[in-house]
């Protein structure tokens, strides 16, 4: 389970989410979505533990654990996972060496074995075909040259293997046209489970026509303004932010 | 009034001036005679010296060991040792030690390859550097190598081992290609440690239509290492050259190449891993000399701690040497906020019918990189060794030959290693 508790947080002395107040249960399907500028990208970011950001209040629990005091590694070997709206291209790093160096990495600090090469293989191989990556991609350096719909697919891929607790999808749809859009839909509902919480920030309603949220958050001006059912994406499709964007101004 | 200057011998300078005497009285040579003498001109070089700015070897060199002795029996069974410990690269080793070529502890050359010992009068190719007159003053010992008109050699491995009595090492390597040979020589320095001084040379001449490959991998800690490299080029020559540094306190590369002929190519590659308090320059001159020339040179720098790296790249391109084809690159990332990168490339282009360009970029590490590694669970440390490796790689991945990136691999993720273990204790 997922609790952000009244967390604030500054950029450059420029205050950015303000006492914000979130809850995902394990198992649950949640989404965020608001205006440009409320803060989405941000708490994405300070889940995951980007430096540069600066927080003046409130914490981030992970079942019971508190991640604001854990360096991004150490989050993401308790199982958090945040699929990148930006993907960073490693110049140079094979994909499959990376893909290796994570697992491996991630098994080690959890006092686990590291995979064999053969078992490694399999699971790469079989979460790459099920998203329709082309095997050859994975030799090929990671994000260098890939498109779009490429790398958001590697995140989805990355987020398989990892089988992290919490998965933090951050505008996962920007850029993907409809046939990338489904084939990364259909690989996170594949990864739903009753173990696992999603957190999906979207800009459009779009996504949720693919990933069916349980519940929907609405985040204006840095904190959580209204939750609701899957309807509440339907509302905003129709009314835009304009009533969240005024509460902003 | 005079405007010279004159300025007073240090103590190394008046110990050589001792050594040159020693050897001169021993055996006579013409050819050290005006080399030494060509030294005693400028003496050590200081910064005042526009190539030396980056690297003041005068003040650096306090006091000039004494010149070690052609190894007697204890230093070549410690050397036996030594190149036993050393995975070959190639089937064709020759080993150097202390300066001196021992056929005991060479193998034969392969077919088409001849190798003999170098004497004080066989001529080098050049001697412009004080650095290089040094060399060719104090050599007392080396090899030839010479690759016979049309071979096609399997890979050459010269190993320097430097015993552990050892001081001061001179020698000297000239390696001929004659037409349309092939030849693939590797260098390693091995042994040297913080008391070691060492000046090397090695003379590549390249005659028409010939192909050489030369890679040199420092790996020791020698205290001062300077190595000068001078490369001539005939027509439809290529040289493809690549230099490892990863340890030493002080070391120089220098190459003075000429592309003599038409259609000649270079292509000079090197990677420096600086850490601690050491300094590792690179200095490059290469000389279009005649038209259709091609060079290309591709350098990577990694600095940490209170390291001081250097690159000076001068392309000159006579004004006879129309369509000539030249790049070059230099990048280097910043580990830590004491240490520091001199990245000089210089063209001086006379010609007006040339396609050249160059880049040099000085950075640090990319955080969002990092971020984004960390992210998926690597720890820190293995995150910009990862990032770093890669860097090195790409340098690296211009030696074509797989057992030979193999070595430079392994010695990278060693300095790497060695690195993020040293930092977190």
């Amino acid at each position: 389970m997922l609790q952000v508790k009244n967390l604030s947080v500054e950029i450059k002395g420029k205050p950015i989410l303000e006492g914000l107040n979130l809850t995902v249960q394990t198992g649950q399907v949640a989404a965020i979505m608001g205006p440009n500028g409320s803060g989405k990208s941000t708490l994405s970011y300070v889940i995951a533990g980007k430096p540069d950001y600066a927080v003046t209040s409130g914490e981030i629990l992970l079942d019971g654990e508190n991640l604001l005091e854990l360096e991004p590694d150490a989050r993401a070997t308790r199982g958090v996972f945040l699929a990148f709206q930006y993907p960073i291209e490693i110049p140079g790093v094979a994909t499959m060496t990376f893909l290796k160096a994570a697992l491996n990495a991630q098994r080690r600090a959890r006092g686990e074995a590291d995979l064999t090469t053969p078992d490694f293989m399999r699971a790469v191989r079989g979460a790459a075909q099920s998203l329709k990556i082309d095997p050859e991609m994975l030799k090929r350096p990671l994000n260098v040259g890939f498109s779009g719909g490429e790398k958001k697919r590697m995140e989805v891929l990355q987020m398989a293997l990892l089988t992290p607790k919490l998965a933090v999808l951050d505008e996962t749809d920007s850029g993907l046209d409809i046939d990338a859009l489904r084939i990364v839909a259909e690989g996170v509902n594949a990864l739903r489970d009753p173990k696992r919480s999603f957190l999906i920030i979207t800009h459009y309603q779009r996504l949720l026509e693919y990933i069916k949220p349980d519940v929907v958050h609405v985040m204006a001006k840095g904190s959580i303004v209204k939750s609701g059912g899957p309807e509440l994406a339907l509302e905003l499709e129709r009314n835009g932010y304009r009533d969240y964007a005024s509460e902003a101004a | 009034m005079s405007l010279e200057r004159v300025i007073a011998k240090t103590a190394a300078e008046t110990t050589l001036a001792a050594q040159f005497a020693a050897l001169r009285s021993a055996a006579p040579s013409v050819q050290r005679e005006a080399a030494f003498r060509r030294f005693e001109q400028s003496g050590l070089p200081t910064r005042r010296v526009e190539s030396w700015h980056y690297t003041d070897l005068r003040a650096a060199l306090v006091s000039a060991a004494p010149i070690a002795a052609a190894p007697a029996a204890a230093a070549i069974e410690a050397a036996r040792g030594m190149l036993a410990s050393l995975a070959r690269i190639g089937a064709s080793r020759v080993a150097l030690v202390d300066g001196h070529y021992v056929a005991a502890l060479s193998d034969a050359p392969p077919s088409g390859v001849a190798i003999f010992p170098v004497t004080p009068d066989t001529p080098p190719l050049g001697d412009a550097d004080p650095v290089l007159a040094l060399n060719v003053a104090l050599a007392q010992g080396g090899c030839a190598l010479t690759f016979e008109a049309g071979a096609d050699a399997p890979l050459v491995e010269i190993v320097h081992i430097f015993t552990p009595g050892a001081e001061a090492v001179y020698s000297r390597l000239a390696i001929t290609l004659g037409a349309a040979a092939q030849a693939k020589v590797v260098e390693r320095f091995v042994g040297a440690g913080a008391q070691a001084q060492r000046n090397v040379s090695t003379w590549i001449d390249v005659a028409k239509d010939a192909k050489a490959s030369h890679v040199v991998s420092i790996e020791d800690e020698a205290g001062v290492h300077v190595e000068s490299q001078v490369v001539s080029l005939a027509e439809g020559a290529a040289l493809d050259a690549f230099g490892l540094i990863a340890g030493g306190a002080l070391a120089r590369r220098q190459i003075f190449a000429t592309l003599a002929g038409e259609r000649a190519r270079i292509g000079l590659g090197g990677l420096s891993l600086v850490d601690g308090r050491r300094h590792a320059d690179t200095t490059l001159e290469v000389i279009h000399a005649a038209p259709n020339g091609e060079s290309r040179e591709f350098y990577r720098h990694i600095v940490a701690d209170e390291g001081v790296g250097v690159y000076q790249g001068k392309v000159i391109v006579r004004q006879y040497a129309q369509k000539t084809d030249g790049g070059m690159k230099s990048q280097a990332i910043l580990l830590s906020p004491n240490a520091s990168m001199n990245n000089k490339p210089e063209l001086e282009i006379l010609a007006d019918d040339v396609v050249c360009g160059h880049g040099a970029t000085v950075g640090a590490l990319d955080p969002e990189q990092i971020f984004y590694l960390q992210a998926r669970g690597l720890p820190r440390r293995e995150a910009e060794a990862m990032v770093l490796e890669a860097f090195g790689a790409e340098a690296i991945a211009r030696v074509a030959d797989p057992k030979i990136d193999e070595v430079l691999s392994g010695a990278m993720r060693a300095w790497l290693a060695r690195r993020a273990g040293m930092e977190s204790t």
